[in-house]
């Protein structure tokens, strides 16, 4: 074997192991109580990523009867948002930029003690153990998160023209996953930096002015009666969110709302002509 | 629903709102803080000096303008208060269950004590206007001297005065370095709210929060030290 891949070879199957002390949230249902579950995950590959480390105790658990911790997951490689919690206080543990599933159990050092939590927020309900009803966000998107594209033909592309830094600036936007760890991270547990990317993505771009002052309002209406809290410019949700969405977003959305205010008491009643843009 | 109440229901009805009259009510109560420091540093000119100043307060356009600043202080001041322990209410509630293992990631300490030094401001200025403006429990009101012939109030020696009872001036250095908290994330946090800053400003703006902030101390500061260890007698 030539020694590159021989030295390769070796680093990868002789991975680290781990031995840790968790302790693990466990609720059996939303009105329940809950409590931390002290265990002991050894022998934890350090390649393991951070639910993966989590599966090995759930097979223990299972394999002695016991009640499998619960915790959502997905596509588990950091693109779907699904999975999500709180890992020695930070949503997504430790490391920057990245998603529970892309964290990897060499982050970790042997004999550490790891708590591991549900986001904790009013407007998202504990389902069971780690798992918390996200629903909240769902409403927020069917208020405005979107733009209304009637049938027809779909028109020549360049007929719309769209600067490269508007564009560039809409998909900073349009990364944020919906994942939650914002308003978990959140002192308040505000919902003010999803609310901010999800109404931006849209309000960058010309497709989306017809609507945006509408957007604006409801989301910020329903995010509001969803139980969310008051963002107070702490800026915990962009430190712990996986896509750093930035919170210029919020400053944004705090500068379209009130255009929307002014649009919506002043210049609409008196009817101003055109579109709402 | 008539313009009016659509426009209280977007503003005082909703977060975003809500926040952006805490900001404005904010930048009011700054400013004032920075014009009564620059007043009352005329101290270091001498009695006529602010003793001038003050009477020209008390007798601005006809001694109105001095009623329409207190009144316009007294809303904003009011509005600031109500909407933020509202707004801390409402915070508190939407994390009804707290974290076992609690970590900040990059919040300041004045950003998660805001509540705190803004009561205490408010006991402060309670005190501060029982001392300086009712004068209750003192004989400030009787201190008079004589200026261009004319009779007036002797702030200088009232200044003196209050501040050489030093529980007094620990009080206020107190309430100024909560004010100086206080304002170390206000400020700059008044651009985010208002929806002022961009990536390119944030910097900026939390830079000009922080040096407004230490201005404010710094230049009260000096005042109650200087009475304190009589280089202003
Ligand atoms: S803004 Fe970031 S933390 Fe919040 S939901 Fe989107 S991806 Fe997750
Ligand atoms: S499981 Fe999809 S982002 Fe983690």
């Amino acid at each position: 074997m030539p020694s590159l891949f021989r030295n390769f070879y070796l680093k990868t199957s002789m991975a680290r192991t781990l031995n840790l002390h968790l302790k693990i949230w466990r609720q059996p249902g939303p009105d329940a109580g809950g409590w931390f579950q002290e265990i002991e995950a050894s022998e934890i590959p350090e390649t393991a990523s951070f639910l993966e480390m989590l599966d090995i105790v759930n097979q223990k658990l299972i394999s002695v009867s016991g009640d499998p911790v619960v915790f959502d997951h997905d596509c588990r490689e950091g693109i779907c948002g699904t999975c999500g919690m709180v890992i020695n206080g930070v949503p997504h543990g430790p490391q920057r930029g990245t998603t529970t599933c892309q964290l990897h159990m060499r982050t970790f050092n042997d004999g550490d003690t790891i708590w591991i939590e549900p986001f904790r927020a009013k407007a998202f309900p504990i389902i069971k153990d780690l798992m918390v009803n996200r629903s909240g966000f769902d409403r927020i998107m069917a208020a405005g998160g979107f733009i209304s594209v009637r049938t027809g033909a779909a028109q020549d592309a360049n007929a719309l023209p769209i600067s490269k830094e508007a564009a560039d600036s809409s998909m900073d936007a349009a990364e944020c996953i919906g994942c939650g760890a914002c308003v978990a991270s959140c002192k308040n547990a505000s919902a003010m930096l999803f609310t901010a990317a999800k109404a931006g993505q849209f309000n960058m771009l010309p497709q989306g002015q017809p609507e945006k002052h509408r957007r604006v309002l409801g989301m910020v209406k329903t995010m509001d009666e969803a139980g969310f809290g008051n963002c107070t410019n702490q800026y915990e949700c962009e430190a712990a969110c996986p896509k750093r969405i930035g919170v210029r977003w919020i400053s944004k959305l705090n500068r379209d709302y009130t255009l929307a205010v002014v649009h919506d008491t002043l210049l609409a009643p008196v009817g101003k002509g055109g579109g709402e843009g | 629903m008539s313009t009016l109440t659509h426009a209280v229901a977007l503003t005082v009805g909703s977060s975003i709102g809500k926040k952006a009259l805490v900001a404005v009510t904010g930048a009011v109560l700054a400013g004032f803080v920075l014009g009564h420091m620059i007043g009352n540093l005329l101290i270091f000119a001498g009695p006529d000096a602010i003793n001038e100043y003050g009477h020209l307060l008390q007798t601005m356009l006809h001694g109105m303008g001095v009623w329409v600043a207190r009144i316009g202080l007294l809303a904003c001041t009011v509005v600031h208060v109500v909407l933020t322990v509202q707004l801390t209410r409402e915070n508190r509630a939407a994390r009804p269950g707290r974290y076992g293992y609690d970590a900040t990631i990059q919040a300041t300490r004045s950003s998660r004590t805001m509540i705190f030094s803004g009561l205490t401001l408010l006991a402060f200025i309670v005190y501060h206007l029982m001392h300086f403006t009712l004068r209750v429990g003192n004989e400030y009101a009787t201190y008079k001297t004589t200026l261009h012939g004319e009779q007036v109030h002797d702030v200088y020696r009232m200044v003196i005065d209050g501040f050489s009872w030093w529980p007094a001036s620990v009080f206020y250095l107190i309430a100024m370095a909560m004010l100086c908290s206080h304002l170390s994330h206000g400020v700059s946090s008044m651009f985010q709210t208002l929806g002022l800053s961009t990536p390119r400003t944030m910097g900026t703006f939390r830079m000009v929060g922080r040096a407004y902030a230490a201005l404010i101390f710094g230049g009260n500061a000096f005042i109650v030290l200087a009475v304190w260890f009589k280089w202003v007698h």
